[in-house]
């Protein structure tokens, strides 16, 4: 309401953008960094141990490619998260960061402390030529695995308290957060579901290592058959353990939305997601059981492709669970605080009574009249719809409003007005409608408008901001006077 | 007045309190935001550097081979350029959320795009540096070029995203005249500040290298044909000169910043930093004129007093922000408290009104109006319709309401109203047969 609207109207609003920004993130994080860095730290320390110079290589060459991919597109998708939610919801990540500052700051330093240890790891991996210089290299790379996972860590409490209802002691939130009764099952999930994911991401690129003799690598046969042995017992047992954190968590899951949401989010949007997820992690698991006791036969039974398989499924899981995390938050972006559309809790009612327009900053009216009520019902649209909806495109309203109210009969406008005042009781998942009701019809002359003149809304970043003056009595105009 | 307030948005800020003083703040975003840039700079100057020495490299192989060595260093100081841009960026959402955040809106397209030029950018130096042996030769050579000269374009564009921001944040007085990141580059005075930065890039990079490739333990045996103390000169050289074209840039960047922030605090501050300046050129261009024995023997007080110069530009940058904002902070502040007060008022009034008694049976029933008509089909079917499946069953309805069906395939799917209540559905599903009954 304080922010120009940055909007992308055909992608739903822009949502979609982080969507797609934070699952790279999270596909690339788990089995890279969460999953890889133990699993190669233990082939250097075995390595070591016995004295297998192509182990060492093998594990030298997959860590090239983690390093090459996390510090890339990792890194960056990671700020990425930030840096578009910054565009498309100011409004909740400064509030975020107004709260939970120190779990932020915190979290960036466990970060600077990861990408520096990944730097040193790496490139000094083939300046360890004496073994007491190795035991020290091999220290760095277990010292690098504890970050990594502390960052998870430390990043699925910070989410966990998004949920949270406003407790501003921030310690306290912050060990809420730890203790809520999904934060141990979620991390768990995730970590053993990154070492899986990581196991096996380790055994497709040792098939692109393997392929030739070299110097390092005498006997690629071998080789190959060591690591895949080896990896398919890693995945066999953090299958266990993925499914029974997994199982915990979808057996917790209903009981921490019961207790945490005043209204029953258990709709059915929600339950048909909670049997998905159930069904995708079975197949999932069932995908991995056999890569796994297949690799067990010593032989090279499993061709590439086959672990494909397993893979397409967890991208697929892990979307679904990051995509339930998102719509257990609605409609709060900040539990019990702050809607995803930016209205505070307590000024519900408020604006309800006096009114959006009035105080919003980037309006084009504050008036409504007969004449300019398709422009304000676009400016009320735009505050208090667009963070969820399109217009015309992806989960766009128009879309929406012909799947209720058919798509070759007029609509009733008296009818739509209804709705979007009672929206919130039809419709757990959206907020309250904050504003008045002469608001609510200024939204449905927009919305009628856009059904017969379907038309993209452009978004501050490219058709600018109007500012209405702010709606003051005369005689308060004096002394709001800015002193520029 | 009032055309000028329509000019000038007054947002209200967000009605949380700072987690830290503001002054610490202050204190991190300075500090954080030289580190970061320091970093950035070596990224950027670096990727010159490289495209440079490695065109030189065709004609004389020795500067290949450093070009090379170079380009190792790149790749670190880019991810610590990533990781240090973290802490900053934390502190001025904080310190400047309105500002920032509408800067970051209003050149939204190109703010977005800083995700994959960066990765492409990054991905690209790796490229570089990794294919440097085996694209050593004819058409491979000018491609290994051109892909660093594209990665250096990338990273001579980024900065400018950034700085549109930096720069926009600092005058709402023009926002509203923003269409978009290019248009934004015509408020205050992005270019020169822009050259700037790219000169110091150049010369924090140059001391940079003059103290890695002097230091104790540096290995250079495989730059065959340059000693240490020869490629330390080299260094010092581009940055000594660099620097000395700072003395026309950093004026030009000052005359040209718009009047609203200046104040005799910001003049003070600059030109003691850039007294400490002049003060480091001298001992720069003294270093180069000793001999190759003791070149270098003044290398950190050298980068000590750069640091000086550097906090000084950095401390006036951010006093020149405040005085440029102070009006706006002023006024954000003072509606921010207007609304506050007034949202108070409100709900004082909210809580002291008497609570209303339970909803009535109509008011309950409007959740189901909404779709449900007396006779005519809305989204979903008509009352008469209900009234004559459920006569005599009003329990049915709610049953349904708590967990609706799918019944009629036309139609969607009826959300479920559990969250209504027993009591309350019983009186709509009452009221709801009572009405189907009465509106034949
Ligand atoms: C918290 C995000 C959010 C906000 C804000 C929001 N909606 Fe929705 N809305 C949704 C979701 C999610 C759906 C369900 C989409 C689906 O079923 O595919 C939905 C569905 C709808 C539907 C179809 C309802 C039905 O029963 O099928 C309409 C109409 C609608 N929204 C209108 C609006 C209007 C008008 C506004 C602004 C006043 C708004 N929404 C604000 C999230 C939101
Ligand atoms: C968003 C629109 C919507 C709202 C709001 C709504 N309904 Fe419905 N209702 C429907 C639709 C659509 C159907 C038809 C479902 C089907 O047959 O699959 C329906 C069907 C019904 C039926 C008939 C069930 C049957 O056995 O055929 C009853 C009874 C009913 N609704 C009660 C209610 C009550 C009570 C409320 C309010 C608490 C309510 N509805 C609110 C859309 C709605």
């Amino acid at each position: 309401m304080d922010f120009p609207s940055f909007y992308l109207d055909h992608l739903a609003g822009g949502r979609l953008i982080i969507g797609l920004i934070a699952s790279l993130h999270v596909l690339i994080n788990h089995p890279l960094a969460v999953g890889a860095y133990p699993l190669l730290t233990w082939m250097e320390w075995w390595a070591h141990k016995n004295n297998r110079p192509d182990v060492d290589h093998l594990a030298y060459r997959i860590t090239f490619v983690v390093f090459i991919v996390t510090t890339t597109v990792g890194a960056m998708t990671g700020v990425g998260i930030w840096l578009s939610t910054s565009l498309f919801a100011p409004f909740a990540i400064g509030s975020l960061l107004r709260v939970f500052f120190w779990g932020w700051f915190l979290e960036w330093l466990v970060f600077i402390s990861e990408v520096a240890l990944i730097l040193w790891w790496f490139l000094s991996w083939k300046k360890a030529d004496k073994p007491e210089k190795k035991r020290k290299h091999i220290k760095i790379g277990v010292a690098l695995s504890i970050m990594s996972w502390l960052t998870m860590a430390l990043i699925v409490a910070v989410l966990g308290f998004m949920m949270k209802p406003g407790e501003w002691n921030q310690t306290r939130a912050f060990w809420d957060a730890m203790t809520n009764p999904l934060y141990l099952p979620q991390l768990g999930f995730r970590t053993f579901f990154a070492v899986m994911t990581g196991a096996v991401f380790l055994w497709f690129s040792s098939f692109f290592f393997t392929k030739k003799k070299g110097a390092l690598n005498p006997d690629p046969r071998r080789l190959r058959e060591w690591i895949i042995y080896r990896l398919s017992h890693v995945v066999l047992i953090s299958l266990l353990g993925t499914y029974a954190f997994g199982t915990w968590y979808w057996n917790a899951v209903p009981e921490t939305m019961k207790a945490n949401s005043s209204v029953a989010l258990l709709t059915q949007e929600f339950m048909s997601w909670h049997r998905q997820f159930q069904t995708l992690l079975g197949w999932t698991l069932i995908a991995f059981l056999m890569v796994g006791v297949g690799g067990l036969d010593r032989s090279s039974m499993i061709p590439r492709w086959a672990l494909l398989i397993p893979t397409v499924l967890s991208i697929w899981l892990i979307g679904h669970f990051e995509r339930a995390r998102e719509f257990m938050r609605k409609p709060w972006v900040i539990g019990e605080y702050m809607y995803s559309n930016g209205v505070h809790k307590d000024e519900l009612a408020f604006l309800q009574s006096e009114g959006l327009l009035k105080h919003a900053t980037y309006v084009k009216h504050r008036e409504i009249t007969e004449s300019n009520k398709v422009e304000c019902g676009q400016d009320i649209f735009m505050l208090a719809c667009s963070r969820c909806h399109s217009t015309t495109g992806l989960n766009g309203v128009i879309e929406k409003l012909t799947a209720m109210y058919g798509p070759d009969k007029p609509w009733d406008s008296a009818g739509m007005q209804l709705f979007i005042k009672g929206m919130h009781q039809t419709r757990t998942f959206m907020p309250p409608f904050p504003g008045t009701d002469a608001e609510a019809g200024a939204l449905v002359a927009y919305l009628q408008q856009l059904r017969t003149h379907p038309q993209t809304l452009p978004g501050a970043q490219s058709a600018g901001i109007v500012i209405a003056p702010e709606a003051l009595k005369p005689s308060k105009i004096a002394d709001s006077q800015p002193t520029l | 007045m009032p055309a000028l307030i329509a000019t000038i948005p007054i947002p209200r800020d967000l009605p949380l309190p700072l987690p830290v003083p503001e002054w610490l703040l202050v204190v991190c975003l300075v500090v954080f935001f030289l580190v970061h840039i320091l970093f950035v700079n070596l990224m950027v100057g670096g990727s010159v550097f490289v495209v440079v020495a490695e065109w030189m490299g065709l004609k004389n192989k020795r500067w290949d081979a450093l070009a090379h060595e170079i380009a190792q260093t790149v790749t670190v100081n880019k991810s610590l350029a990533v990781v240090m841009g973290i802490g900053p960026l934390l502190c001025i959402n904080l310190l400047y959320t309105i500002q920032w955040y509408s800067a970051n809106a209003l050149t939204g397209h190109a703010w977005l795009l800083i995700i994959p030029l960066v990765i492409v950018a990054f991905l690209l130096t790796y490229l570089h540096k990794y294919t440097w042996d085996t694209w050593a030769k004819g058409r491979k050579k000018t491609l290994h070029q051109a892909i660093g000269i594209t990665a250096m374009l990338l990273f001579f564009f980024i900065p400018v995203i950034f700085l549109a921001n930096v720069n926009l944040m600092l005058f709402p007085s023009e926002w509203e005249k923003v269409r978009g990141f290019f248009s934004s580059l015509c408020i205050g005075n992005v270019l020169p500040r822009y050259l700037h930065f790219m000169a110091a890039s150049i010369a924090m990079t140059g001391l940079f290298l003059a103290g890695y490739f002097g230091r104790k333990n540096a290995d250079i045996s495989h730059l065959d044909d340059f000693t240490c103390p020869e490629l330390r000169r080299l260094f010092y050289k581009v940055c000594a000169y660099v620097t000395l074209g700072q003395f026309a840039l950093g004026p030009l960047v000052l005359f040209t910043l718009p009047s609203d922030g200046i104040t005799t605090q910001v003049y003070v501050i600059i030109f003691s930093g850039a007294a400490v300046g002049l003060l480091t050129l001298w001992l720069l261009f003294g270093e180069l004129r000793r001999d190759d024995t003791r070149i270098g023997s003044r290398y950190w007080p050298i980068a000590a007093l750069f640091s000086i110069v550097v906090f000084g530009m950095g401390s006036g940058r951010h006093v020149y922000r405040e005085a440029a904002l102070a009006g706006h902070k002023a006024a954000i502040k003072n509606r921010t408290e207007r609304y506050a007060a007034a949202l108070a008022d409100f709900n004082k009034n909210l809580a002291a009104a008497p609570a209303p008694a339970g909803q009535s049976a109509e008011q309950l029933f409007m959740n189901c109006a909404v779709c449900h008509a007396p006779n005519v089909k809305l989204v979903g079917p008509p009352l008469t319709e209900i009234a004559q499946i459920y006569a005599g069953n009003p329990e049915g309805i709610v049953t349904w309401a708590k967990a609706p069906g799918k019944k009629r395939p036309e139609l969607p799917q009826m959300p479920p109203f559990n969250h209504l209540g027993e009591a309350s559905l019983r009186k709509i599903a009452e009221l709801m047969l009572e009405k189907g009954a009465t509106s034949k």
